[in-house]
């Protein structure tokens, strides 16, 4: 995929589609081959740099990941693999808000199905899926170490505690200003 | 740096504390429920008092009672307030003259506290974990100066096989004998692991430690490296934990400032270089030879052991990898002596643990109590029992990895025997309790739901067996499998058992298995009759 096609909205708070995105994918290439050559290029960083990667542009795209190969010197099916290892890794876009909801044992005990039903009936997409708006991505973590606050879910890296699917739809429909 | 300037940094640390210092937790737990705004707005009222050369709002660790935060702490008065809002904040400076807060009031003496011995959780709570003068005027760094100076590598590690320290990541070997394994091997290259990728689901104790008390991990690691001839470490740590790795990162740009890492540390000719290296969410990286494979930029996969990482590790070196727990006990050996912590604990697990205390329980938080301590004790007088007069059904330890107590066998202790006798594993230290609203059956589908998401797929029984377990645990729950399908479910939980390559594996089967040891009577009330059964059974078996 050229550069120029790669969606613009990658993260919240990112600029509208624009001549701006094409100097950001630019910038966001220039922010990896920072990170590669502070690595000296070693084979070794391959996670370090996906992170980075992953943080410039939202999500890893076949084309950073072969960028990235090229500049660790790495078979592009090693990155992939890596890539597609760990779940933190997307290869597709997230919506604009990501909403995480835990499902580790102790928000589990706590009621955190309740939580997920109700969010998938609200904005009609299962876990793992994106509105079709492109607004809001909701997935699941399996535990977020706030276990104390159980259940908890994340919206847009704020973490909330104590959640009831009550104020769980209402922090969603606060996103969308509905 | 050399003893007299650490004791400089210390006097002019504790000079510069004023008579009165609130105390407000920063950690994770309490941010998320909107400490950070209470601290301001304390700051505030001090300002908006006039009271600034009296009162001091600082910065603290965990202070464990993490179910009620945001918690703020005044001394010297040990008044505790929990659940404090940004609105509390004025009340709060009037109750320093005998006013009357708004904040609800914890009390101090409550079992949750009084019965607790804080070893690794010393500082947590009591210190600002972004400044290492605090951490040296609690003594730290004397540990590290004591055994650079005072005592040779062997000396150290012999504090340390006396402790009787045993791993908290889960497997509880002795800590002394894993160092003494690497400081066996020839000079050369060696490195230091610190395990902080905590992925038992419902367990905070690491994160916590990471948290409140960095220095106290690189203290530890940097120990360890001289015990064992090592001069460099790595933290692993999950990315799920922005904050302990920030914090991490600032304690360790202090430590190499202060020269207490680096090269001829305390002038000892001793080097040591801490790097931070963040998983990507993987719980099985959490296992030691799948943590050395992510170091190294590769898939999280473990490999068949021996030869352990003590022989072969990171890059082929001799490698010594502890949990964050077992490390953070380490500073205190060498403070107080090995004979000292033996004396805490029972004969087989000494010294303390730290619990994740979770689940249906009116108090979750962090507790530290010495090894030996009756799970009645915990969960009942320190954790307040079940909210609402509920009760107790059962006590899961260990994670995925571990299984569920019945409430007839609370007056276990804990100890790494006792609870393996109950067929659990003391695990890294979650505890979560369940209510007799909770069906055992699911919990089981749950965690094995977990070992199925988090298989790495390299062997056969573990990715193949998890996902068949699963099938037959959901057959049941719908009220579909038969009694042939139970005994299918025990044979096949035994196989996975036996014939994975890792721990995940081997233990994957624990949720299954004890609760079928406790609570076999609801999985008998969920089969069909036999002769319900149409068909072929529909679970293959392995080939
Ligand atoms: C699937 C799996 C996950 C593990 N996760 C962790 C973990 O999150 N943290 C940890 O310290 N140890 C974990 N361990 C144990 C480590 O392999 C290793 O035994 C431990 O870090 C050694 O440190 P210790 O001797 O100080 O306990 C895990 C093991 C397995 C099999
Ligand atoms: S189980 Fe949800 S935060 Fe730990």
């Amino acid at each position: 995929m050229p550069i120029s096609s790669l969606p613009s909205q990658l993260k919240s708070g990112s600029p509208p589609a624009g001549d701006s995105t094409v100097q950001d994918e630019h910038r966001h290439f220039k922010v990896l081959d920072v990170t590669m050559k502070r690595h000296r290029h070693q084979p070794d960083a391959l996670i370090e740099v996906l992170h980075q990667a992953q943080a410039a542009f939202g999500y890893l795209e076949l084309e950073v990941l072969a960028y990235v190969a090229k500049g660790l010197k790495l078979p592009l099916s090693k990155v992939y693999g890596v890539a597609t290892f760990y779940h933190l890794f997307s290869l597709k876009p997230s919506g604009a808000h990501t909403c995480v909801v835990c499902l580790g044992t102790a928000c589990h005990v706590k009621g955190a199905s309740a939580l997920i039903t109700a969010l998938e009936n609200e904005l009609g997409i299962k876990v793992g899926e994106t509105t079709a708006d492109n607004q809001v991505s909701l997935m699941t973590a399996r535990c977020l170490g706030a276990c104390g606050l159980a259940p908890a879910m994340v919206i847009d890296e704020v973490v909330s505690g104590k959640q009831c699917p009550d104020t769980a739809l209402e922090q969603i429909r606060a996103l969308s200003g509905k | 740096m050399d003893i007299a300037e650490l004791h400089e940094i210390a006097q002019q640390a504790r000079d510069r504390r004023k008579p009165t210092r609130i105390r407000c937790c920063t950690a994770a737990g309490c941010l998320s429920s909107g400490a950070a705004a209470v601290k301001t707005e304390l700051a505030q009222a001090v300002k908006t008092a006039g009271l600034e050369d009296q009162v001091e709002v600082c910065s603290v660790g965990c202070m464990r009672f993490c179910g009620h935060g945001p918690l703020v702490a005044v001394d010297p008065s040990d008044t505790l307030y929990a659940a404090v809002t940004p609105t509390d904040a004025p009340s709060i400076l009037t109750a320093l003259n005998g006013g009357k807060a708004t904040a609800a009031q914890a009390d101090p003496n409550h079992p949750f506290f009084a019965q607790q011995q804080p070893i690794v959780l010393e500082n947590s709570g009591l210190i600002n974990p972004e400044s290492i003068d605090d951490y040296i005027a609690a003594g730290g760094y004397e540990p590290l100066h004591h055994a650079l100076t005072e005592l040779t590598p062997e000396e150290t590690l012999d504090e340390v096989t006396r402790s009787g320290l045993r791993g908290r990541g889960g497997g509880g070997y002795p800590t002394g004998l894993k160092w003494a394994t690497v400081a066996k091997m020839p000079a050369g290259q060696k490195y230091v692991i610190c395990n902080a990728d905590e992925g038992d689901p419902g367990a905070f104790m690491d994160r916590s430690v990471l948290e409140s008390d960095p220095h106290r991990i690189l203290e530890g690691m940097a120990i360890a490296g001289y015990a064992i001839g090592a001069n460099h470490g790595f933290i692993y740590v999950r990315a799920e934990y922005p904050l302990a790795i920030q914090r991490l990162k600032k304690a360790i740009q202090q430590a190499k400032r202060y020269a207490l890492l680096g090269s001829q540390i305390f002038d000892a000719a001793f080097d040591f270089k801490i790097d931070i290296r963040i998983g990507a969410g993987a719980f099985v990286c959490g296992e030691e030879t799948a943590l050395m494979h992510s170091i190294q930029g590769q898939r999280g996969t473990p490999r068949p052991r021996p030869p352990y990482p003590a022989e072969s590790g990171l890059w082929g070196c001799p490698t010594l990898i502890n949990n964050v727990e077992t490390l953070a006990n380490i500073p205190a050996i060498l403070r107080h002596g090995g004979d000292w912590y033996a004396g805490i604990g029972t004969e087989t697990s000494k010294g303390t643990k730290v619990f994740a205390l979770t689940g249906n329980i009116t108090h979750t938080g962090l507790i530290e109590v010495p090894m030996g301590t009756p799970l009645r004790q915990i969960v009942a007088d320190m954790g307040g029992g079940v909210p609402d007069g509920g009760r107790v059904k059962a006590v899961q330890t260990g994670g995925p990895s571990g299984g569920c107590i019945p409430a007839h066998l609370l007056d276990t202790p804990v100890e790494y025997e006792s609870l393996q006798a109950l067929g659990t594993i003391m695990g890294s230290g979650g505890m979560i309790v369940m209510d007799d609203h909770t069906s055992m059956v699911e919990i089981a589908r749950f965690y094995m739901d977990f070992c199925k998401g988090e298989s790495c797929g390299k062997c056969v029984p573990c990715r193949a067996g998890t996902v068949q377990l699963y099938d037959l645990l959901t057959q049941i729950m719908a009220g579909e499998a038969t009694r042939e399908d139970l005994d299918q479910l025990e044979a096949l939980s035994a196989m996975v058992k036996d014939m994975s390559l890792c721990g995940l594996g081997q233990t994957a089967p624990n949720p299954v298995v004890s609760t079928l040891k406790y609570f076999k009577q609801e999985y008998l009330d969920l089969l069909l009759p036999a002769s319900n059964r149409s068909g072929a059974p529909t679970v293959a078996t392995l080939s």
